[in-house]
């Protein structure tokens, strides 16, 4: 357990900071991949299963995808941008001060509520259960997801879908 | 059953030691003989036009949005599927609301010829 | 859980096995292929250019790797690894015998497995993708691009279909879905469900019909025109590796896994699919290629919404019976 948390917020993190550091956006998008791994390792140390898949197949599967289209399709002849005088003047080691002292704060209140350490009983976080709790307990929510989604898909239609095509000439809705 | 996912890594760790065996004893074999002409693009024997960045067609990017929806919808299909018999009827009902609504969204996209590969 | 030691000896025997059928199939697809042409295939090297696998591992060790000037040096190192990984790491869920005792003979066995497999499928676009975009040639550019769209169009519909199987064994371990199957095979109650899922996983591995990614007289090799040496090579495993993974999904999800009389079980899931392997073969040598639109509104206008109602069917059925 505890190594499933090591392993996998060490990828979070690595990942994270790959996006952070990379000079070319589709660098930022592989690190983005292993932070989504990463988190799909936390979510297994936690006994989320279904989670920790739908965690790969969605984002890392699905929207990663996305992402790199448009990375593909934007930066086509896009220059990484020139390193000019640093903006920040000196604010970067401050900040690094503040998180360690913030984190050093927060390591106490970890150790004095140390949170559940016994595993849950049965199929916690496992499909069947999931699908139970979902479709008995939380319909509505579910429902109201269909609802969004297919805003979603509308969305999609009216945002990047064709405008309404002028015909002109001999040329018939077959299309070429 | 966390454990299970230990095997999984061990796995995970064996493939990539292969992997990275096989490249390092072709690193160790083969010959490096770079040179500018060999490392050009490949356009059929002809001197690159350009830079290889094409831009490309707007509709990979709508099938891509398209798709991560479509994606989501079915993974809430697979928790639905393996309790199917023990919710009945009802859960049938449940499905058939939420691929209504998901059909509205097809059906739209379909009739504004989105889905047209053109 | 098993010792660490007999786990660690079942992965490197599965992997080393998985290379081997890659080699052997790669000779058979050419054997095949010759005959259906009325040829005879490789059959220089070794008695029935049986050593022919090996003769093109050694080559293909011994030849430069090729980066481009222009290229994206580490992701073009990157996406091979991660293609052949991917491929290779989606057999870790896929039992081949029933547990006996305490001896498994499948790696790992977790509630998800179906799942888990679909989601390392999932990442297996990724290797196509960035390798494709890393050697920033035109023709790898086009292909990568191809072969991403084609496989998220089809992954919809295979995913699709399969939750018709879901529904009818109730679980989505794959012991449990083979059990399900013990009388009858999926495939006499999901006919429509295991055609759209063949369909599928040909369109999934960019296999002939659906090989459009590479196709050489538009695109040169695709995604993979500027690789040479070893991570071509690893291009090309990872396809046929891709191809045993999608056989034997396909025969544990349809044709009742190793469930057959008289043979012990590990001998029929091998003949199944060793004959789904074949039907691969089969269609390449049958059919022409597609042509990219109808591919792609054939993925989204005739198997999602095929698929769609052969799961709603299915749970109709499954519900008032």
């Amino acid at each position: 357990m505890v190594l499933f948390f090591l392993l996998g917020s060490l990828m979070a993190v690595a990942g994270a900071s790959g996006v952070v550091v990379a000079r070319k956006p589709v660098h930022g998008v592989i690190g983005m991949i292993l932070n989504f791994l990463g988190l799909a390792l936390l979510y297994v140390s936690l006994q989320a299963e279904f989670l920790a898949v739908v965690q790969i197949i969605v984002y890392a599967g699905a929207v990663m995808v996305l992402f790199l289209f448009v990375v593909a399709l934007l930066t086509a002849h896009a220059k990484p941008p020139a390193m000019g005088p640093s903006p920040l003047r000196g604010q970067g080691w401050r900040a690094g001060l503040v998180a360690v002292l913030l984190l050093t704060a927060l390591l106490p209140v970890g150790v004095v509520v140390p949170g559940r350490a016994e595993p849950w009983e049965g199929d916690f976080g496992g499909v069947v259960r999931f699908g139970q709790e979902l479709l008995t307990t939380h319909l509505l929510a579910f429902e109201a997801l269909a609802l969004v989604l297919m805003v979603a898909v509308i969305g999609v239609v009216i945002l990047v879908g064709r405008p309404p095509q002028r015909r002109r000439g001999a040329r018939g809705e077959g299309g070429s | 059953m966390v454990i299970n996912y230990l095997e999984v890594g061990i796995f995970a760790l064996v493939a990539v030691a292969f992997v990275a065996i096989t490249l390092a004893i072709g690193s160790l074999l083969r010959p490096k003989n770079p040179y500018a002409n060999k490392l050009a693009p490949y356009e059929c024997g002809e001197i690159p036009v350009g830079d290889g960045q094409v831009r490309f067609h707007i509709r990979y990017y709508i099938f891509a949005l398209v798709f991560l929806v479509f994606d989501v919808e079915i993974i809430f299909l697979y928790p639905w599927a393996v309790v199917l018999e023990q919710l009945g009827l009802f859960g049938l009902v449940e499905m058939l609301i939420f691929l209504g609504l998901l059909v509205v969204g097809l059906v739209y996209a379909w009739r504004k010829k989105v889905l047209r590969w053109v | 859980m098993e010792a660490w030691w007999l786990l660690l000896v079942k992965s490197v025997g599965l992997v080393l096995l998985l290379f081997l059928i890659f080699a052997y199939l790669m000779l058979f697809e050419r054997k095949f292929l010759g005959f259906f042409q009325l040829r005879h295939g490789p059959n220089r090297t070794g008695p029935w250019g049986l050593l022919q696998p090996f003769a093109d591992a050694v080559k293909l060790v011994f030849k430069e790797d090729i980066i481009p000037a222009s290229a994206d040096r580490l992701i073009y190192r990157l996406a091979p690894m991660i293609s052949l990984f991917v491929a290779l790491a989606a057999y870790v869920v896929i039992p081949v015998a029933p547990s006996s005792g305490s001896f498994r003979w499948g790696i790992a066995d977790p509630n998800a497995g179906l799942l888990l497999l679909l989601a390392i499928l999932s990442l297996g676009v990724y290797g196509i993708a960035l390798g494709g975009w890393a050697s920033q040639g035109k023709y790898t550019l086009l292909g990568a691009l191809r072969s991403t769209a084609q496989a998220i169009s089809y992954e919809l519909a295979m995913a699709m279909s399969l939750v018709g199987v879901l529904i009818l064994a109730g679980s989505v371990r794959l012991d449990d879905i083979v059990a399900a199957q013990a009388r009858v095979p999926f495939i006499v109650l999901q006919p429509v469900g295991a055609l759209i899922f063949l369909i599928c996983i040909v369109a999934e591995t960019n296999r002939a019909p659906f090989d459009l990614p590479e196709g050489e007289t538009e695109l040169v090799g695709g995604y993979h025109t500027e690789y040479s040496g070893l991570r071509f090579a690893m291009y090309y495993m990872a396809e046929y590796i891709n191809m045993i993974v999608m056989a034997s999904l396909l025969t544990h999800l349809y044709l009742g896994g190793w469930h057959g009389p008289l043979l012990p079980p590990v001998v029929w899931f091998a003949l199944k699919v060793a004959a789904v392997l074949f039907l691969f073969i089969w269609l390449r040598a049958t059919l022409p290629r597609f042509r990219y639109d109808r591919l792609m509104s054939f993925g989204w206008k005739v198997l999602l919404p095929l698929a769609a109602l052969n799961l709603l069917v299915t749970a109709a059925v499954v519900v008032l019976a």
